[in-house]
């Protein structure tokens, strides 16, 4: 299993000092916060990727391209990359070109995106959305699976005789999740292909995730890519944590309170209660990741937003320590006792590459 | 069948409920239904705290839960400002755009005066009319001074009666408009985010036929 983190990207006050950060120190504290990530031992760092104002992170594969070169392990990924916006051809590039810089340290999470106005600013509309989601995405697949493409579709202009490239690293494309909050559309199509599933699940009532994953679960293994269980599933998670949980709920509360998302709506116990955001002790935050598995069953990856609502990036870090040093390593162990067997590993381009070679010589032997 | 019966009156007693109340007991006249209230007053703090995390907290779901499930549905609001209230307005702005499509809805208006009474023409009947629902011909609006007069009891008989013939079981089970749906995804905080997809799950389109009706164009 992987833990990781993924970040907004928002530029937000400081509700206790009224210090809102400039664009430049928004993007060091956010590539200062990936590479403590991977000093402090997670797996994965993604980011969003956004075209408006007060967000920072609209050309992710750059700033993913700096955090390859300052790191050794961690995976890079994306929450998520706009398959109906950006032009396949160009994602199908640039994560193809990061695969390379990275050595293989990279997925994808393709999203639809959800700000009204990004869909005109880049010539499409937003009523076509999961149209835009489904044509994109088999021409990306394609771009990266097939060496030469000859291609006409919808919304793009036909391609002929065209080679995307580089060519994916070892010839194994960038594991591929589907993030959607509320779209069956896009369970389906993840099911379909048998890529990942991830559920952001931090604004909404666990029965609402448990419903969707369940979804997907099932058209996993009704598309033939092995069992429900066997689907590889992603969750987000939002926590903050002082040693002693009466001072992490006093610290976090001006920040939920004015947050971007849900602020000046539900108390921070109602909020709490309602959805799965932990406020309180490592102790605390272990407990309630463990129970994401009893209404997702055993999932793949795990990633936190740590650093959003104007959250100063000193904090976020000390943040970090905690998810790093005391929550991360008890549920690594914890997951792992309750997993059964047969529950795929989490996604790594090695183990792809792996089973890529061996699937061939399968194939020749029957 | 259910017959549900969303009063927006915000003072206890309220003339609004009195009037919700009035219109309830003239349809289960004549139609043997069991009858919920919802009265929002009691829902107002969800009901805001639905627009900033775009998600009902328990009663608010339950109560979305009712309205969309009912075989008939009774809608009282007190006019403000030449209108329905906010409150009512933004109960009805939470509900799945198409948990009304096909409904029979009864529509009821409170106000301090008479030159109120065509809100429920000019405000109320669009509404439900944009939400697809099957809005009675018979609105029944109430002034002050119409408590003390004849023709309210009329109008309420008359109301009451074309709800209840207008109420059938499984009259709601129109096929949800699916395309629509996918077509305006995903929706804004304020869009009409409802608590649950029907009981029996999701509907699924196949992705092959997805795909291939892209290709077809």
């Amino acid at each position: 299993m992987q833990f990781g983190i993924f970040t907004v990207g928002d530029v937000t006050a400081d509700p206790t000092t009224g210090r809102v950060p400039s664009e430049h120190e928004r993007i060091k504290a956010m590539l200062a916060i990936a590479q403590k990530a991977e000093e402090v031992g997670l797996d994965v760092f993604a980011t969003g990727e956004h075209h408006n104002p007060p967000f920072v992170p609209s050309s992710p594969t750059t700033m993913l391209g700096y955090i390859a070169a300052r790191t050794e392990n961690l995976i890079l990924s994306t929450s998520t990359t706009l398959i109906t916006t950006n032009d396949p051809v160009k994602i199908a590039e640039d994560f193809a070109m990061l695969q390379h810089v990275a050595d293989g340290r990279v997925d994808v999470m393709m999203g639809r995106g959800n700000t009204g106005p990004v869909y005109p600013w880049f010539g499409k509309d937003i009523r076509d959305g999961i149209d835009l989601a489904i044509e994109n995405y088999a021409l990306l697949r394609r771009l990266w699976d097939e060496d030469t493409v000859t291609w006409k579709g919808k919304f793009r202009t036909p391609l002929q005789s065209f080679t995307s490239t580089p060519r994916p690293l070892d010839g194994v494309a960038p594991f591929v999740w589907h993030g959607s909050i509320r779209s069956p559309e896009i369970a389906e199509q993840a099911a379909y292909y048998g890529d990942g599933f991830f559920h952001n699940h931090i604004f909404w009532p666990a029965s609402h995730t448990e419903q969707m994953v369940n979804l997907y679960r099932q058209r996993y293994a009704h598309y033939g890519h092995g069992t429900p269980e066997q689907a590889i599933v992603g969750l987000g998670g939002q926590v903050f944590m002082r040693k002693n949980s009466q001072d992490a709920v006093r610290e976090f509360r001006p920040y939920f309170d004015n947050a971007p998302v849900y602020g000046h709506g539900p108390s921070l116990e109602e909020f709490t209660s309602q959805t799965p955001l932990t406020v309180g002790s490592p102790q605390q935050v272990i407990e309630r990741t463990l129970s994401f598995r009893d209404y997702v069953g055993d999932y793949q990856r795990q990633l936190f937003l740590m650093d959003h609502a104007g959250l100063p990036l000193k904090t976020v870090l000390e943040q970090l320590d905690l998810l790093g040093e005391e929550v991360v390593p008890v549920l690594r162990k914890e997951f792992a006792n309750l997993r059964p067997a047969g529950i795929p590993d989490a996604p790594t381009h090695p183990a792809r590459v792996a089973a890529a070679r061996e699937t061939p010589k399968e194939e020749t032997q029957a | 069948m259910k017959l549900v019966v969303v009063s927006a009156g915000l003072s206890s007693p309220s003339s609004t409920r009195l009037l919700a109340d009035r219109l309830t007991a003239a349809t289960l006249a004549r139609v043997d239904a069991e009858p919920e209230v919802v009265e929002l007053r009691e829902l107002a703090a969800e009901i805001a705290q639905h627009f900033v995390t775009g998600f009902p907290p328990a009663r608010l779901a339950a109560a979305l839960d009712a309205v969309a499930a009912a075989d008939g549905l009774i809608a009282v609001t007190p006019v403000f400002a030449a209108s329905y209230s906010g409150l009512f307005k933004s109960f009805f702005d939470l509900i799945d755009k198409d948990a009304l499509t096909g409904k029979p809805v009864l529509l009821g208006a409170t106000g301090g005066t008479a030159r109120h009474s065509l809100v429920t023409e000019h405000a109320l009947r669009p509404l439900f009319t944009y939400l697809r629902a099957l809005v009675l011909p018979t609105a029944v609006y109430a002034a002050s001074e119409d408590w003390g007069e004849q023709g309210l009891d009329r109008r309420i008989t008359r109301a009451g009666t074309e709800l209840a013939r207008s109420m059938a079981p499984a009259a709601h089970e129109a096929a949800p408009d699916v395309d629509t749906a996918a077509a305006i995804a995903p929706r804004s905080l304020t869009g009409a985010i409802t608590s649950t997809d029907p009981a029996n799950g999701f509907t699924i389109v196949p992705f092959a036929q997805r795909l291939a009706a892209l290709q077809a164009d």
